[in-house]
């Protein structure tokens, strides 16, 4: 950990000042000198192992006051970017018209970590790859660009078979944005400009080349909210870890349903603990339209969101396991009580 | 004894009183941090420093160009005190991942931090050997030149029974390296006052510490005091020195003031020791009533290049069930890694997992419910000596587990038991340990009022220790509980031996009840001088020297005012040295060196010692995602005599629920390229969380063993963490019908 500077904002246009105004021009916003802090639980672990260096921090969390609302609607939900995970999964309403999202942030990280972690900075955590996260290794091209991927050929059980490069392999590790990714989320941010919405699938950034840069965000630009039209009662999160509780997904499943009459009128199918982002399996969503479900169907869909998946030494085993999750997810779907 | 009196030490420890190692107050410390290498093999070409010396606050950076010069330490087993010659900062060279290269002190933990992160270093990389089939690793039998290490058990003609066994089986089997990562880290804090140093060090050996870095200082190892009033979790981590200590305190010497060192949890996977990895080849031939007629274990273990160490279950698996023909091999694979150490059971968890896996598939093999094979080859006499265990209770611990388990309900068909999404199998093995004992001094006062001040350089890791200490003075002084008062973690107290190998609590209570008798001996004469110590004492004052067995006889207890008024004396108090039958002729004389004598288990003399138990599992595995849980775990244990069945079921469920963690997850990675560990950390090197042990039962049964030592106890510690790896792979064998002989078993492991 290295010095770094203080301040807390109190709203939202000091916030982006301060981000702002400490940005040099065409860094990545992973290397930015200024950094957000929300919850904390991935900035100040990333620092502690020097991993981030950020001199100045902009402390957001008063922002929560005009940030952090609930507000589920009859066209949709609205979710503030500094509402706490345990208070959005605990919500009576996202429990019931949106399991998907209530569980995938009830199934993930610890109840600590989750009464202190924000959705905002939920999306935005970064990788778990061990060489990315101890600088005594020279070759991350993430946080080294050019330097090389030390996971490539090294311990790997981890990472990525979908989204990956030759550059990078490293997984998108957290279990929220695979829900938001499913509903076809919008997200909202707020920077120097005013406020601009996007879909939440355009957020982060597979590697390709430069796995340096996660998401679409400028230095200086916050997530303000997430926002969702309809409701999704028939949705699902599945997540197949090592240990009971309080580990990253394996491989998890985020299916979220619209069926009429025993026909599968919509479809959404997200993947979680496989890919380097946020993962959409729209080839396999395709599969289910206008449908009526058996388990063959649900193998097919499962060997569509795999088919192009890439394994390595260690986590190979990724590829039949995604697919018996993605398979046990859509049954689970298919068969829960709305 | 034998009352589940709450923890001496619960109320301290709730409130945050206790005291760790860097609790310590220091008057103006400065503060270290380490720099570890990242490369395995290979030297130091360069320091670059400005940026780091640039750092407010930094007062001093040392390197191998710079560092005080310190006498090297002999292994533990070689007479020496430490885990491993491997000295760093005495040269450009590097042995191991993680080797301390720097250390940077400054006037602030966070200055020393940063200027550590600014530290530049140039290697010269070359290839190391990470492990098992690595290429440039060496391999030879440990017999020859690990001096612990002074025969494979042998006996019978193994080749000839094996060749004629109507039912053989050959399997292999690896388990993995692991770490303790006790919650306390590997902090060090040194203060000199003049000549005297004192050491404020997580240890579960204060003299043994005491002495190994005064060795390595050239000085006299009176001037060294080691304290740490609490230990935060040892398992074996903190048993033997490691170079930190004399390092900081070489530091602390040179800068003229205290050095309070704080590791970080990734740089405590390689300055300490860990469990090494181990590979196995079990050999058992049978008849077909499932006797046990040829046997053979094959062991290779990981260690350093410069140091044999090994753990050589053999010893164990060689003696565990009757069988006429054994044989058995140890092998050390030297590779560029730190040396291995203790770590709870170091023997046991690899070994047994290798032996009562191979036996539940024999039983699968002979069609036989592996609790009867057990039976059927149960031992009264070790096989390979001839000498009885002092006592032995395995069968009737397979009787009460499996009676609570529920093991008469189980079809032993694999895969024929199942719960909407989970196949659930069940599973079973023997677990043991063998009773240590080591030499121990105590020192007791006793005041007029009851106040009772036991002394004894013991250690409190989380075990109980102060608890049954305080249990037993209480117990044999026949004074309140609440008026003891015990001192441990502190070199300057009469010494008692490592806390390892399960001796504590044999070791210590033992030296603790003879000075409490050597109280009442003197209170005993005092009151009547003339007398002998002979059962006539009870008729008129109401003691006798044996006082266990006082109330049973409806004696009054010691009239402690009496005997205080007859002697004329405030204050009655005793020094005595204690050492267990068999103990070698320099014994006290070790023990006051710092050096550890501990006899038991195969050792002794006319008979064998060890601790035994059974432990049952559930295991579910999710057909869809292969997920493995476990959750139920139910162990039945006797261990001689009780002194305290909630310390002790706190033990031994800790143990269960350390062995299930070690045979589904635990493992440190290494990187087999550059021979480095990849999840040197706690979110990456998983541990069980309440959610994974939903059913922990623990059943202590009774037993009495007299020929063991005054107080009839066996070590338990150890005890609890040894069968469960076994359990829990014929477990899932049951359940998926699939025989997992590596460790940890993973969800890709399963194919259904
Ligand atoms: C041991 C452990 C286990 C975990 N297990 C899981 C798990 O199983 N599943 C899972 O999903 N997660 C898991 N997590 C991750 C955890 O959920 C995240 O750390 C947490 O959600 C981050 O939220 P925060 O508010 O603390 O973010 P912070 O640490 O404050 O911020 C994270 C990043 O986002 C930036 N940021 C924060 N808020 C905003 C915003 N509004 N706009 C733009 N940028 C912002 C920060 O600058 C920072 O770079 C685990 C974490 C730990 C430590
Ligand atoms: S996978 Fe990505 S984050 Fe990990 S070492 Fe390779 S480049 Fe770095």
């Amino acid at each position: 950990m290295r010095p770094f500077s203080y301040q807390r904002a109190s709203d939202p246009d000091m916030a982006v000042q301060a981000l702002s105004a400490a940005a040099a021009a065409n860094e990545p916003l992973t290397k930015a000198t200024a950094q957000p802090l929300a919850g904390g639980t991935t900035l100040i672990d990333l620092m502690k192992l020097d991993v981030m260096r950020p001199s100045a921090i902009v402390d957001i969390t008063p922002l929560a006051q005009a940030w952090s609302a609930i507000a589920p609607g009859g066209d949709g939900l609205r979710l503030g970017a500094l509402a706490k995970m345990s208070v959005v999964a605990a919500h009576a309403e996202i429990q019931r018209s949106y399991p998907v999202i209530a569980d995938s942030l009830k199934l993930a990280a610890s109840a600590q970590l989750r009464n202190m972690a924000t959705l905002g900075g939920n999306v935005m955590q970064r990788t778990r790859c061990n060489y990315f996260r101890d600088v005594s290794y020279e070759n991350c091209n993430k946080r080294n660009p050019g330097s090389g991927c030390a996971a490539m050929d090294g311990v790997n059980r981890m990472h990525a078979v979908l989204g990956t490069s030759d550059q990078c392999i490293a997984t998108y590790p957290g279990d929220f944005a695979q829900a938001l990714i499913a509903l076809d989320a919008m997200v909202e941010i707020t920077g120097k400009a005013g406020t601009r919405s996007m879909p939440f699938a355009q957020l982060h950034k597979a590697p390709g080349s430069t796995p340096d840069i996660e998401t679409a965000l400028q230095p200086g630009e916050l997530i303000s909210a997430f926002s969702i039209s309809g409701r999704w009662p028939r949705s699902v999160y599945l997540k197949a870890r090592d240990r009971q509780s309080y580990e990253f997904a394996l491989s998890s499943a985020a299916i979220a349903l619209d069926v009429q009459d025993g026909t599968i009128r919509d479809a959404r199918v997200a993947l979680g603990g496989v890919a380097t982002v946020p993962w959409r399996a729209r080839e396999a969503e395709a599969l289910l339209k206008g449908q009526k479900f058996d388990d063959g169907l649900a193998q097919r869909v499962a060997d569509a969101a795999f088919a192009d998946a890439k394994g390595r030494k260690h986590n190979s085993f990724k590829i039949a396991l995604g697919k018996r999750v993605v398979a046990r997810a859509l049954q689970q779907a298919v068969t829960m009580e709305i | 004894m034998g009352q589940p009196v709450p923890r001496y030490d619960a109320a301290a420890k709730v409130t945050g009183r206790a005291t760790y190692a860097s609790d310590m107050p220091l008057d103006n410390p400065a503060y270290a941090f380490l720099v570890t290498s990242a490369i395995a093999k290979g030297r130091i070409d360069r320091f670059e420093l400005d940026d780091a010396k640039r750092v407010r606050g930094v007062i001093e950076i040392v390197t191998h160009e710079n560092a005080p010069k310190l006498k090297d330490s002999k292994l533990f087993s070689n007479g020496g005190y430490a885990g491993t010659t491997i000295q760093p900062l005495k040269s450009a060279e590097i042995a191991h991942d993680g080797q301390i290269i720097a250390v940077v002190v400054a006037e602030s933990y966070e200055a020393a931090r940063e200027a550590a992160n600014r530290v530049k270093v140039s290697y010269s990389a070359a290839a190391p050997s990470a492990t098992f089939d690595s290429p440039g690793t060496t391999t030879a039998a440990a017999k020859g030149q690990n001096s612990q290490f002074k025969e494979d058990p042998k006996v019978g003609d193994f080749a000839k029974a094996f060749d004629a066994a109507e039912v053989k089986l050959t399997a292999s089997y690896a388990t993995p390296t692991q770490h303790h990562n006790p919650l306390e880290l590997f902090t060090t804090s040194c203060a000199w006052t003049g000549d005297n140093l004192v050491i404020y060090e997580g240890s579960q050996y204060v003299h043994g510490l005491k002495n190994g870095v005064a060795e390595q200082l050239g000085i006299d190892a009176d001037k060294v005091r080691v304290v740490n009033p609490y230990v935060g979790g040892g398992f074996g981590s903190r048993g033997s020195m490691t170079p930190r200590t004399a390092i900081i305190a070489a530091m602390a010497r040179r800068l003229n003031r205290p050095i309070k060192l704080v590791p970080t949890r990734d740089q405590g996977f390689t300055i300490t020791t860990h469990r090494a990895e181990t590979r196995h080849e079990i050999k058992l031939g049978a008849s077909r009533d499932g006797r046990l007629v040829a046997l053979r274990h094959e062991g290779a273990e990981v260690s350093s290049r410069p140091d044999a160490y090994c753990v050589g279950g053999t010893k164990t698996t060689t003696r565990l069930y009757v069988c006429p023909n054994v044989d058995s091999l140890v092998s050390i694979v030297r590779a560029d890694r730190n040396t291995p150490g203790f770590m709870r059971s170091p023997p046991e968890v690899p070994y047994l997992f290798a032996l009562e896996s191979a036996l539940d598939e024999l039983a699968v093999e002979l069609n036989m419910d592996p609790v009867e094979l057990r039976r059927i080859n149960d031992a009264t006499r070790d096989p390979i000596d001839g000498k009885p265990y002092t006592s032995r209770s395995l069968m009737a611990c397979f009787d009460e587990a499996a009676k609570a388990f529920g093991w008469s309900q189980r079809s032993p068909q694999p895969k024929s038991i199942s719960d909407g999404d989970w196949l659930i199998g069940y599973g079973c093995a023997a677990t043991c340990y063998p009773t240590l004992m080591g030499p121990s001094a105590a020192r007791v006062r006793l005041q007029r009022d009851g106040r009772t001040r036991v002394e004894i350089a013991g250690h409190e890791i989380g075990t109980g220790a102060y608890t049954v200490i305080a249990e037993t003075a209480a117990e044999r002084l026949g004074v309140p509980l609440e008026k003891v008062a015990v001192f441990m973690g502190d070199s300057d107290l009469p010494p008692a031996p490592v806390a390892g190998g399960s001796n504590s609590t044999a070791s210590t209570c033992s030296a603790v009840m003879m000075v409490c008798d050597q109280i009442r001996q003197r209170l005993f004469k005092a009151l009547m001088p003339s007398d002998t110590l002979a059962d006539k004492a009870k008729e008129t004052v109401g003691i006798s020297p044996a006082p266990s067995t006082q109330a049973a006889k409806g004696d009054r207890s010691l009239d402690i005012e009496k005997a205080f008024d007859a002697l004329g004396v405030g204050v009655v108090e005793e020094y005595g040295e204690w050492k267990p039958e068999g103990a070698p002729l320099d014994s006290f004389r070790a023990m006051h060196n710092g050096q550890v004598r501990l006899v038991g288990g195969h050792q002794m003399k006319d008979q064998i010692a060890y601790a035994f138990g059974a432990e049952f599992v559930e295991v579910r595995v999710n057909r869809f995602t292969r997920e493995i849980r476990c959750p139920r775990l139910v162990g039945a244990f006797a261990a001689g005599r009780i002194m305290n069945p909630r310390t002790a079921r706190s033990q031994l469920m800790g143990g269960l629920i350390w062995g299930m963690s070690s045979a589904l997850l635990e493992a440190t990675e290494i990187d087999e390229r550059n021979a480095r560990y990849v999840n040197d950390n706690l979110a990456d090197y998983l541990v069980p969380v309440n959610a994974d042990v939903p059913g922990v039962e623990v059943i202590l049964l009774s037993e009495e063993d007299d020929r063991i030592n005054p107080l009839g106890v066996k070590g338990l510690g150890e005890l609890g963490n040894v069968g469960t790896n076994a359990a829990i792979c014929n477990a899932i064998y049951h359940a998926t019908g699939q025989r997992i002989r590596k460790l940890p078993v993973r969800l890709e492991d399963i194919e259904l």
